[in-house]
């Protein structure tokens, strides 16, 4: 345990340095000897690995490495990835090791987005066909040596479980490993991949899971990153978004012993020191005068109170389907307004980054996730070229969208600690305090909701008018999100509405405010399905109709929804199981993200406190790669959906953020965490997210069961009963 | 000053600040990382260790304080009850990133230790310090009634 963890490349080893002229060729395999598992299990001195594309390695010892594009920071990418190769490639499971690719955009990117980053759960989504073809074009060239070694047609020759076999004739991968290397490489799209009726992992339940170490303390995220010489850095940011530092003064600072390095950054004055703690204490003895001539000062509530005022105002108008106008002022109406605050995303691993920069030339370690557009930005800070940004990338620990940010914040905040610590590596460390009032927050939004109705209760006519800050303006992201003012990001959800409703108008204020924003487990989502869901609730009172059957009923033209609707319905025992007095039901359902989650709620409540007791789900996903981790997200996702739902929020007073650390931004613990149940809708389509779409509906389900138990419709977040 | 820790059996010398959380001197100087920062203020219990057998915050505990106990981290954790909770943990795919799984296994290694079968209030009571994003608290509660039982039918075995 005491040896350095991590070895920058000037300090490899030999076998290791073997390895790296084998695989320089093609780039790939720079990430080996980052993961203790993996280099040592891969023995790379004497059984180096042969690189079949830029996602298989295989060694003559008979492992089989694949290289993962994505982050892997709990979604299960390294497994759910591994799968899809392991599957066409015939391997056995045992046999498959993982690990991060290099930032490379040509060869890793994203398929959805033309870049190499994770997000938007698209991991599984954008990748499935490709690590299939993969693993296919890997087995054809094992056979195609079989084959040449034997004498015998390729076609007759089958693989399973990672032994190819021709009659008497067996080989095992790593035995055929050089001479399969050097095949002819199949075009992917010319290798047939397998009827989904013939998988043998895809599917199945009891695969272990790939990002091994989790339970020992082995696994390695950028916090454990130790490097020779290297020094921990950490930051005094202004108080205030948008604050300068107009002076500073070291001196007490630099007295204090290990304490190497004291400057200014463009955004704070950086400590550096032999450890964290060392850091932190001279952190403490900086002397600084702050500029907040162009900073935010206005408090959270002044700015939703001018949301509040703009939602009563047409805005630019994202969607319009016949003449909502007219409707809403003849017939019947129902209207609401709902609220939303700024939300942090608190992952369990406060934001970090090692860098090592020389001249123009850095290299790094981090759970990396905007992977291209860090590299970018990286070198474009540098002033250098993207070949000279080597990004290592090793777990996160957690992110829930944080950790691709459309800035680079940390990672260039760490990119100029580094450049100012003459050539040494850096590890720049927030304090949770650091990463809980570094905003990038969940957006805060108004929204008003408006509905004419007819005398059966049913919707004619639906607007939406939204306000809050866009995601997407002003990032590289703009181009894929925003068109003619709007950024889907802000109205997604609410937009192409499953139920049907005849004429629809949805319109967006896009405000300003100093608070930097970001995407947040589902985006737009986190606030969209809550209005829409608690909304269609209140219609179905309204129309004194059940939840579920007023849904239904406006869904008829819409199967997938309805069928996940359905399954909830159905296991949860909707209509039929008996409550305790006290208790309310709700029900939500959302698509996002590709796939549709309903989920059914029940609350117990006593007074004014309550508690979410069930949850049951239902998910259609499309073809289920691994149905434990999908149960496993959609499990998380509605315990991060909950988190919100009962207790975050992120406030301002005069600029400055409220919230400091876990005793004041309360997050769901596990005493709240209620029996979750989920059912995962069988599918023969193409698989879709599942990382995010567990989290929008479980805050208006327990809206919803609350207004069930109580009569009181709850529109704000977090809930609050009066 | 020098201080000296007894960590997983091995004593230790360092030389640093004795009000050092144990938690920064075990990582930062001493190279066990499997032991984690989420809070530092004990809060959410990432750093968790034990100290003479009791689930401890070492986000908090000062490296003077821990002189002459016995620490344990994750990485020495070896009775029958941490090594079944470990291998629940595999088995029932509890960690999802994993950051805080190293705190939650000290916790429930330090329940199972006290109380042989815990009930759900007391797995709730023991483990609510222990705060984990990713949101595995189900398969936390199931991985310690898992363990429990497979520690059980091991005592009875023998
Ligand atoms: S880091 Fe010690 S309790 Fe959070
Ligand atoms: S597994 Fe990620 S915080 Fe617990």
């Amino acid at each position: 345990m005491k040896a350095s963890r991590f070895q920058s490349q000037d300090h490899i080893d030999t076998g290791r340095r073997q390895f790296l002229k084998l695989s320089a060729a093609t780039g790939a395999g720079l990430t080996l000897g980052l993961n203790l598992t993996t280099r040592a299990s891969a023995q790379a001195a004497d059984s180096p690995a042969l690189q079949f594309n830029a996602f298989v390695n295989i060694s003559p010892d008979n492992t089989v490495n694949v290289y993962i594009k994505h982050l892997e920071m709990g979604q299960g990418v390294y497994t759910g990835l591994a799968t899809c190769v392991a599957e066409e490639l015939d391997a056995a499971w045992s046999q498959v090791k993982c690990e991060h690719a290099p930032v490379d955009t040509e060869k890793y990117a994203n398929l959805f987005m033309g870049q190499q980053a994770t997000g938007g759960s698209t991991a599984i989504a954008n990748s499935f066909t490709q690590m299939r073809q993969a693993g296919a074009t890997a087995r054809a060239m094992l056979v195609a040596a079989a084959a040449q070694r034997w004498g015998v047609p390729a076609s007759e020759i089958s693989v399973s479980e990672g032994q190819v076999s021709h009659g008497s004739h067996q080989a095992s991968f790593g035995e055929l490993a050089v001479e399969a290397a050097a095949q002819n490489a199949p075009a992917p799209e010319a290798v047939s991949l397998k009827d989904p009726a013939d998988f043998t992992l895809i599917g199945r339940e009891d695969l272990v899971r790939k990002d091994e170490g989790k339970q020992n303390g082995t696994a390695v995220y950028t916090q454990d990153v130790q490097l020779p010489g290297m020094l921990t850095a950490v930051v005094a940011h202004s108080p205030r978004f948008g604050g300068r530092v107009k002076s500073f003064d070291a001196s007490k600072a630099l007295q204090r012993n290990g304490v190497e390095q004291v400057f200014e950054i463009e955004n704070g004055v950086a400590v550096l020191a032999k450890d964290y703690w060392t850091a932190i204490k001279g952190r403490e003895l900086l002397e600084i005068e702050w500029d907040d001539s162009a900073a935010e000062t206005r408090s959270s509530g002044t700015i939703l109170s001018q949301y509040r005022e703009l939602v009563d105002e047409p805005g630019i108008v994202a969607e319009r389907e016949g003449d909502v106008a007219s409707q809403l002022n003849q017939g019947d109406s129902v209207e609401a307004v709902f609220e939303f605050p700024y939300l942090a995303h608190a992952q369990m691993e406060p934001m970090n980054c090692v860098a090592k920069v020389d001249g123009q030339r850095a290299e790094l370690w981090y759970g990396c996730q905007g992977a291209t557009s860090d590299q970018m930005a990286i070198a474009q800070l540098l002033g250098g070229k993207i070949e000279d940004v080597k990004i290592h990338t090793v777990f996160a620990g957690g992110g829930f969208g944080r950790r691709a940010n459309p800035f680079s914040d940390y990672v260039l905040e760490a990119v100029r600690v580094a450049r100012g610590a003459q050539g040494k590596p850096v590890k720049l460390v927030w304090s949770r305090e650091d990463d809980m009032q570094a905003g990038f927050y969940r957006p805060a939004f108004v929204h008003k909701l408006s509905a004419a109705v007819d005398d059966q209760g049913m919707p004619t006519a639906f607007q939406a008018r939204l306000a809050g800050q866009s995601i997407m303006m002003g990032t590289n992201m703009e181009s894929m999100s925003v068109v003619d003012g709007v950024d889907n990001a802000s109205v997604e959800g609410l937009v192409h509405l499953p139920y049907q409703v005849p004429n629809r108008q949805v319109e967006v204020h896009n405000t300003q405010a100093g608070v930097p924003v970001q995407w947040w487990r589902s985006v737009g989502n986190t606030h969209t399905a809550f209005s829409k869901e608690v909304f269609i609730d209140s219609l179905a009172r309204k129309a004194g109709q059940d939840p579920v059957e007023y849904r239904l009923s406006l869904l008829k033209h819409n199967p997938r929804e309805t069928a996940v609707l359905k399954l909830a319905a159905e296991k949860a025992e909707w209509g039929s199981r008996k409550l305790p007095e006290g208790w309310g039901r709700g029900v939500a359902v959302h698509t996002s993200f590709g796939s549709t989650v309903a989920e059914i709620v029940d609350v117990s409540v006593q007074g004014t406190e309550f508690k979410v007791e069930r949850v049951v789900a239902a998910v259609d996903c499309g073809i289920a790669v691994n149905p434990n981790i999908i149960r496993a997200q959609i499990e998380g996702g509605i315990a991060y959906g909950l988190s919100a739902a009962l207790a975050d929020e992120v406030t301002l007073t005069d600029g400055n953020v409220d919230q400091t650390n876990f005793h004041n931004y309360r997050v769901l613990r596990m005493n709240d965490m209620p029996e979750v149940e989920v059912h995962i809708l069988p599918s023969g389509n193409a698989p879709s997210g599942v990382g995010e779409p567990g989290t929008p509906p479980v805050a208006p389900a327990v809206a919803n069961a609350l207004a069930a138990a109580t009569g009181q419709t709850l529109t704000r977040l977090p809930l609050r009963l009066t | 000053m020098a201080y000296t820790l007894l960590i997983n059996g091995e004593s230790h010398e360092l030389d640093v600040d004795g009000d050092m959380p144990l938690l920064w001197a075990v990582r930062d100087h001493l190279n066990y990382t499997g032991s984690k920062f989420g809070c530092g203020m004990a809060q959410c219990g990432a750093c968790t260790m034990q100290i003479d057998g009791q689930a401890t915050r070492t986000c908090v505990l000062t490296v003077a304080a821990a002189e002459g106990r016995n620490i344990t981290t994750i990485e020495g954790l070896q009775s029958p009850q941490g090594q079944a909770l470990q291998k629940a943990w595999v088995e029932l795919q509890v960690p999802q990133c994993g950051y805080c799984q190293s705190g939650q296994i000290m916790s429930a290694t330090a329940l199972l230790e006290q109380n042989p079968s815990p009930s759900d209030a007391d797995i709730d009571t023991a483990m609510s310090g222990n705060i984990c994003r990713c949101g595995t608290y189900s398969r936390i509660k199931q991985g310690i009634k898992l363990a429990a039982n497979a520690v059980r039918d091991n005592e009875g075995a023998a």
